[in-house]
């Protein structure tokens, strides 16, 4: 049974202690918070051992693994006690705000043999794992274009917020909602090597950007657009799409279901010529425990899993998830 | 509890499958009478109980319930709290204490002061029933028999192992509402073992039961010993797995299932709701 501790109980941080305490393989063992009221609800209502301090809670409680999920601003210090004390890392995403720090650390972890992770957990998702295995088999030829994108509706009035408004701080839709899809695309096609054409948009924010717009090359030669907003309260919760065109093809893709249009049918993948759907439920694992769509529950599964079978070349793991960080200062130093 | 229930999905665009059609559902029915008019369809159908989350639209669905009382006199609504992605996108934006100052009802403790947040430490039970009044506020008046708490936080609290929070939820909705507690989740086996640990008897649970286990984690086989054989009234949801199945093999399977006591489904147009009710009763004899 591995021992998790988690840091930071947020939304991420609650939601990564449901779903631990779900799963099979992994336990619960602490949590760490600065706020009193939610470490006092856990040690009335549960038997985890609570603490204030991360260090503290490092050094006493006998773990195996943390989960990081507090303000990006405070990942890279937290990470690197975490790995210095020999403990497999889960950190939220995006990993770090200083691609020198996210370096440094890919390299401790990796020369230290733990196993690491970033919660992009689009890469969990099952629609958009069927989509790259027909990238990858070349279902659409080769792709000449792709337009990714993320709407959602964080932001949506003019107001004072936490982290989050402060960019110094990771806050903004570049590293929040943009992060997610950067990701996703570097995933699915390639990862990024250069960027132009950036606007940074605010709309409600005073310190941040609230929208993301950019033209996006990646390493295999393939270039398309990045649309990102979450100002946008035409949608319910956050909605990401990455539609692909290929020389025979084109595949449109987000959490719930991948279309695909295919100029000749293909007998390998089961796909008939002209417009395919395939849902959810065709795409989907079904997971131990459920929260709050499978992918969350994937993602944490995936880690235990690895640290378990010592498996460091996880989907998500710092190295991986690095690319990302470049990118995200890509844009955000063309903007 | 009737034996088919009209659920609420469609009206706020809330598809399992499609991020387009649940777009297409937001715009149809953009204007409350669109609501209302589906609603009556289902009365006229002869489906009188309406399960749905305590969004901020149903308010003025009350409205409507309540300005026409004749109407409405057979009519039940099971609400389902909270509405959760109020809650998600406040707390991305606020953080948690932020979020409860926001919601924290003005009423009781006006903005929330040291006393309150002192309250809210020492007695999160008193919070909860506070959240709870807070959501049921606009079902005054309406007949609620039923009042369920929302997966996602079901779930988290199964998940956090807090079971003594669902006792509490049991005993207060009894007092308070006269009502009986309900519990909707997508891991059914984990929480009918919690909810017995802490003496909640007979619960009745709202959960995923479909052909092709779709969302029935722990398993179909766990999903269809339980039904057959612990003590809890289940009431099926996401039978048609969100579209994946026809309407025919998925009702007959769920009839199936013998000691399920209703079925849930959500439905936009008069001859589908027509159809599934019929099918459901059919299936029922068999």
């Amino acid at each position: 049974m591995i021992k998790a501790g988690v840091i930071g109980l947020g939304k991420m941080g609650l939601s990564h202690c449901g779903i631990i305490g779900g799963l099979p393989n992994v336990h619960l063992e602490a949590v760490c918070d600065t706020s009193k009221l939610v470490i006092k609800a856990f040690e009335k209502y549960t038997k985890v051992h609570c603490f204030k301090d991360y260090k503290k809670m490092i050094d006493a409680a006998n773990l195996d693994c943390v989960i990081i999920a507090i303000p990006t601003k405070m990942h890279a210090e937290v990470v690197e006690y975490s790995l210095n004390k020999g403990l497999h890392v889960f950190c939220e995403k995006p990993f770090v705000l200083d691609v020198e720090d996210g370096v440094k650390l890919t390299d401790l972890a990796e020369s230290k043999g733990l196993v690491s992770q970033v919660g992009f957990h689009n890469r969990y998702v099952g629609t958009f794992n069927k989509m790259r295995e027909l990238l990858l088999d070349l279902v659409v030829g080769d792709v000449y274009h792709f337009h990714a994108k993320s709407n959602g509706p964080v932001i949506v009035k003019e107001k004072a917020g936490n982290w989050r408004a402060k960019s110094s701080e990771g806050g903004g839709c570049l590293f929040d909602y943009t992060s997610h899809v950067v990701n996703l695309v570097e995933y699915l096609i390639s990862d990024i090597d250069s960027v132009n054409g950036v606007m940074l948009k605010k709309i409600f924010s005073k310190d941040v950007e609230d929208a993301v717009y950019s033209n996006l090359f990646l390493k295999n030669g393939v270039s398309g657009n990045l649309t990102v907003n979450w100002s946008d309260e035409t949608y319910r919760k956050m909605s990401t799409e990455v539609m692909v065109l290929g020389k025979f093809g084109k595949i449109i893709c987000d959490a719930q279901e991948l279309k695909i249009y295919l100029k000749e049918s293909s007998q390998k993948h089961n796909l008939k010529k002209g417009w395919n759907t395939l849902y959810i439920t065709d795409t989907t694992d079904s997971v131990s425990f459920y929260l709050r769509g499978e992918e969350y529950s994937s993602q944490l599964d995936d880690f235990i899993n690895s640290i378990n079978n010592k498996n460091m070349n996880g989907r998500n793991n710092f190295r991986k998830s690095l690319s990302t960080d470049f990118a995200i200062k890509k844009i955000r130093d063309n903007g | 509890m009737d034996r088919v229930i009209f659920g609420d999905n469609q009206f706020f665009g809330v598809n399992h499958l499609s991020d387009e059609k649940s777009r297409a559902q937001a715009v149809r029915f953009k204007d409350d009478e669109a609501i209302i008019k589906v609603i009556d369809d289902a009365i006229d159908v002869g489906l009188n109980t309406f399960m749905c989350t305590t969004h901020d639209r149903i308010a003025n669905i009350c409205e409507h319930i309540r300005n026409n009382e004749e109407k409405y006199k057979d009519f039940k609504i099971y609400p389902c709290m909270p509405y959760a992605h109020k809650y998600a996108n406040a707390v991305t934006e606020l953080g948690i204490l932020g979020t409860l100052k926001q919601y924290m009802p003005n009423n009781i403790l006006g903005a929330i002061s040291k006393g309150s947040v002192a309250l809210v430490k020492t007695d999160f039970l008193a919070f909860m029933e506070m959240l709870v009044d807070t959501e049921m506020k606009m079902f005054k008046g309406i007949n609620t028999p039923v009042i369920f708490l929302q997966n996602v936080l079901v779930d988290l609290i199964l998940g956090l192992g807090m079971y003594d929070v669902f006792k509490a939820y049991h005993e207060y909705i009894a007092k308070k509402y006269n009502a009986e507690a309900g519990y909707i989740t997508m891991n059914l086996p984990a929480l009918l073992d919690a909810l017995e640990s802490v003496g909640v008897e007979n619960p009745i649970i709202c959960s995923s039961i479909n052909k092709i286990g779709f969302r029935m984690s722990g398993g179909k086989d766990v999903y269809e010993e339980c039904i057959k054989t612990r003590k809890f009234r289940p009431l099926a949801m996401q039978v048609l797995a969100a579209g994946a199945l026809r309407p025919e093999e998925a009702f007959k399977y769920v009839c199936e299932q013998k000691n399920i006591e209703s079925v849930l489904f959500g439905s936009s147009t008069k001859s589908h709701i027509k159809q599934n009710k019929e099918l459901i009763l059919e299936y029922t004899k068999d």
